[in-house]
């Protein structure tokens, strides 16, 4: 009876251990941020201070300093509408493209669905450079309408992949009630399969917009002037000036962008992970 | 209300295989509750889907109302169709779902609130309309399906399985609805079951098929007296029909007209009947066993009999067999056959 | 994977070809168009001269594979692709399989403590890889201030993390792993729970312990899922280059320079685009074997 219990206290303390450790790893960089931005620059910069905590009272100037005198709105504002139209481009091609594979193709559809789905390990380091020519020819450099033709291209394949696993548990017999009950094939699609995956869709529209507010290749590849940046570009590049690094707005900057999206990211992971996992849950 | 036939159908889903429906020609009557009987596989819901243009044939014709349907959508067919599931629409109210066909017909939206009224009266589910279907019981959700497909006036209906989503005590009051419901509503109906306690009880004439051909189509007297073949003997009736071989025929009689010899004073046929296994299920006995001499030594057969004697595992009783109700069969082709004389010894 | 049951094979009417293919040919269109033509046109450039700003542009054969193999930077960045990716698995995995088992059981504040997991993944990578230069920096790491305090260097003595070629590889390798455990664990968890829930208690009551029913029962039945964890992890670190970029930009000396960001440095920034395509397409042979791989599992599932 000793042994057990002895046994179960130390798998307890393991456990605890393990989390413990690794949720303070993990988190680490985040916390260092929030502090940083708070932080005087005095404090910051004093090597012999206590790192972990503030040494002096909270100062709002580096927040200040990020909103009034970089461009960080605007990122923020690109970005934004970058992931707007991303988004509405990629429901309006993945969506019916994703029930044609699940329903109207039979077992081939299904092939070309996984065939899909590989795209999606295409990475943008592998395309940056021809596609930079085709950005250019195109005259989109420079633009956020480089990046908004690209972006696609990752967003598409796994949007898809996510609503064929979707759509492929809505019951046939919904479709084939509504065709009974008045409605073209095609008619079923808008009037009853749409409605009903609003849940997939949503899923779909978050993890495309994360995606969007992800990227940094593309993003650090076409476009140049400081104003069309993205915010997972302008950060890392525009903050630095020559090799000052204004470490304290830099942080709040990371942070601020950060937080919205691993929120909302967060809530639909599961999902996500259901389409990563292929088939090798059953 | 409309009649439907089908001339020569034929489904084949792979090239190269046995069709899923094969040459299959039928005609319902004005206002008939026909029933598809068959094991899964055997081609039945394929069948309905056909008729409902939910599937495109390999070959052949449907006809409704005496028009060739084979070209238009479901939508155009003038059908409806209650599903095995029921598929209400998971979104929708109970009242939008059964005005969802109106919605999708295009019928004046002044009617719409008259109409499903209407259908919800009739199903007694007028209290229902503002749920959603996931809050309905399951026979709750059967008058739903079907205040739905009533609400156009369908000319026919088209029912699969609607009955195997519910358990067994559910079923039976939920069949006698839908017995019901059927007679008020007088309209054509194809019910697809592989029940075959519910063909029986419901069907005006029964669709016997396996491997989508048609064994046995006629009413259910028919179908259970006179079988068609052996699969038909054999799948209607529980226990089926006893089958032994004899010459160059298959001779079947029915469990229930297997009895103790003392008890027949018409022509009959004698066995020699060693009981194995006694069933007590209250209202009769089920025995089995094996046939003791002759050709037929080792034989297993089972009798149905009716309380008032008692019966012992392992010992032997003097059973016999009616001439009468003796049917036989082709060995090769295993189709009914004239009855003819026979030595049984 | 097999959806229909066995009663209706295949789906008939519900099935429409022409109209499948008006619908889901826009996006294999586009795909074809953003991925399949730069691809073609990535293979030509690497056969070419092609340079940012030149007009001119002629065959060279496989003079540019030529050049790149003899290069010094390539090679390491060869190397050091290999190095990358090869640790940062092996390290993520045995992270992500002991926090997916601590992680399996409910307990109280474990939604708040997957967040915290979380974030890593979620979070955009170029503004988490920024954190980490300021947790590396030269001055002011954190690091340093801690083994300071703790009198393993002596102030102004502490290495910099990012400026001394094996400190700033090992750098770059944690932060990948960083990233990337958090999306292994979640990988992980969901196949934990695929597990049936009798077969572990199945061998508790057979007398097997911890060590005996992770060894013996949990690591198999989870080899599937480590796989997956593995292939998708392989992809992201393989062809990643913005870890790299922003901590080191492959310096000091291309230490730690990795195939893309040699590919982003000679055929962007250097101009050279001919000598870029030719880099990048090293990392194919990679991309096709994994995604046989998956193709496999893919097909198996399907199978089964």
């Amino acid at each position: 009876m000793m042994r057990t219990g002895l046994r179960k206290s130390s798998a307890r303390i393991a456990h605890g251990t393990v989390l413990i450790v690794f949720t303070v790893l993990l988190a680490f960089p985040f916390y260092w941020m929030l502090i940083a931005t708070f932080k005087q620059n005095l404090d910051l910069y004093t090597v012999e201070n206590n790192p972990f905590i503030l040494n002096a009272k909270p100062t709002l100037d580096h927040l200040r300093l990020l909103f009034n005198e970089t461009r960080y709105v605007r990122w923020l504002g690109n970005t934004a509408l970058v992931g707007v139209i991303v988004v509405s481009i990629t429901l309006l091609l993945a969506i019916p493209a994703a029930y044609a594979l699940t329903r109207l193709t039979g077992r081939w559809g299904q092939r070309l669905g996984i065939g899909i789905f590989l795209t999606y390990l295409v990475p943008p380091t592998l395309l940056f450079i021809p596609l930079s020519r085709v950005v250019a020819l195109l005259g989109l450099q420079d633009t956020i309408w480089s990046v908004v033709l690209v972006y696609p291209s990752f967003t598409i394949p796994f949007s898809i992949w996510l609503l064929m696993a979707f759509f492929k548990s809505i019951p046939r017999e919904l479709e084939d009630a509504a065709m009974v009950d008045g409605l073209t094939r095609f008619g079923a699609f808008v009037k009853m399969v749409i409605p009903i995956s609003t849940s997939g869709i949503l899923t779909v529209v978050i993890f495309t917009f994360t995606l969007v507010t992800q990227e940094f290749v593309y993003a650090l590849t076409f476009i140049s002037p400081e104003s069309q940046q993205m915010v997972g570009v302008g950060i890392p590049i525009f903050l630095v000036r020559g090799d000052v690094y204004f470490w304290s707005s830099l942080m709040a900057a990371c942070l601020i962008a950060s937080l919205p999206i691993a929120f909302l990211y967060n809530l639909f992971l599961d999902r996500f992970i259901a389409g990563f996992t292929v088939g090798a849950i059953k | 209300m409309a009649v439907v036939e089908t001339r020569h159908l034929t489904k084949i889903f792979k090239q190269g295989e046995l069709g899923a429906v094969n040459n299959v020609n039928l005609k319902t009557r004005e206002g008939e509750f026909l029933v598809f009987l068959g094991p899964s596989g055997s081609g039945k819901t394929t069948l309905l889907r056909m008729i409902a243009g939910l599937e495109v044939p390999t070959a052949g014709e449907i006809l409704i109302g005496g028009q060739v349907v084979n070209h238009l959508a479901p939508r155009e067919r003038r059908i409806a169709m209650v599903f095995q599931s029921y598929a209400l629409y998971p979104h929708l109210s109970v009242y939008k779902n059964i005005a969802f066909p109106l919605k999708a017909q295009k019928v004046k939206k002044e009617l719409h609130k008259e109409k499903v009224e209407w259908a919800a009266s009739l199903l007694g589910i007028s209290a229902l309309l503002q749920r959603k279907p996931r809050e309905l019981s399951g026979g709750e959700r059967q008058r739903v399906a079907l205040a739905r497909a009533i609400v156009r006036e369908p000319s026919v209906f088209l029912l699969d399985e609607p009955l195997s989503n519910l358990d067994a005590k559910l079923r039976l009051s939920a069949r006698e609805e839908l017995e019901r419901f059927h007679r008020r509503i007088g309209t054509t109906t194809i019910y697809v079951t592989h029940d075959q306690v519910e063909a029986m009880a419901m069907g005006d004439r029964i669709v016997v098929l396996n491997n989508g051909v048609v064994h046995h189509f006629g009413t259910p007297k028919e179908v259970y007296d006179e079988p068609a073949d052996t699969f038909v003997a054999t799948f209607l009736g529980s226990p089926p029909m006893n089958l032994i071989e004899n010459d160059n025929v298959i001779v079947g009689f029915r469990p229930e007209h297997f009895r103790l010899s003392e008890t027949l004073d018409e022509a009959k046929v004698n066995f020699k009947f060693r009981v194995e296994n006694v069933e007590y299920l209250g209202a009769e006995y089920i025995l089995s066993g094996s046939l003791l001499g002759g050709r037929f030594e080792g034989k297993e057969v089972i009798a149905r009999l009716l309380l008032g004697h008692t019966y012992e595992a392992g010992a032997t009783y003097d059973f016999a067999v009616p001439e009468r109700h003796l049917k036989f069969f082709d060995r090769s082709t295993e189709k009914r056959v004239e009855a003819r004389a026979l030595t049984w010894q | 994977m097999a959806i229909a049951g066995p009663k209706i094979r295949s789906i008939g009417a519900a099935q429409s070809p022409l109209l499948g293919a008006a619908m889901f040919s826009p996006a294999v269109l586009y795909l074809v168009l953003v991925i399949g033509a730069p691809f073609a046109l990535a293979v030509f450039y690497a056969f070419s001269d092609a340079r940012i700003g030149s007009t001119g542009l002629h065959f060279v054969g496989l003079e540019n594979f030529r050049s790149i193999l003899q290069s010094p930077s390539f090679r390491m960045a060869l190397k050091n692709s290999v190095v990358f990716t090869v640790c940062a698995q092996i390290i993520v995995v045995v992270c992500s399989g002991a926090l997916s088992i601590a992680l399996e059981k409910p307990f109280r504040g474990r939604g708040l403590v997957r967040f915290l997991i979380l974030l890593p993944w979620v979070a955009p990578v170029s503004l988490g890889s920024i954190g980490w230069k300021w947790i590396l920096d030269s001055i002011y790491s954190v690091i340093t201030w801690v083994l300071i305090w703790l009198h393993i260097y002596k102030p102004y003595s502490a290495p910099m993390w990012l400026g001394e070629p094996h400190l700033a590889m090992a750098s770059v390798i944690l932060v990948h792993c960083w990233r990337l455990i958090p999306f292994s664990t979640v990988v992980m968890l969901a196949g934990r729970t695929a597990i049936p829930k009798e077969i572990p208690e199945a061998a508790a009551i057979d007398g097997a312990g911890f060590w005996r029913t992770l060894f013996q029962i949990n690591l198999p039945m989870m080899l599937p899922i480590i796989n997956v964890a593995v292939l998708f992890g392989t992809i992201f670190t393989f062809t990643d280059m913005t870890v790299v970029y922003i901590l080191t930009a492959g310096g000091p000396f291309d230490s730690t320079q990795t195939l893309p960001s040699l590919a982003f440095a000679t055929g962007i920034q250097g101009s050279d685009l001919a000598a870029g395509a030719a880099i990048s397409l090293f990392l194919v042979p990679v991309l096709v074997l994994i995604a046989y791989l998956m193709l496999r599992m893919a097909h198996r599932a399907e199978v089964v």
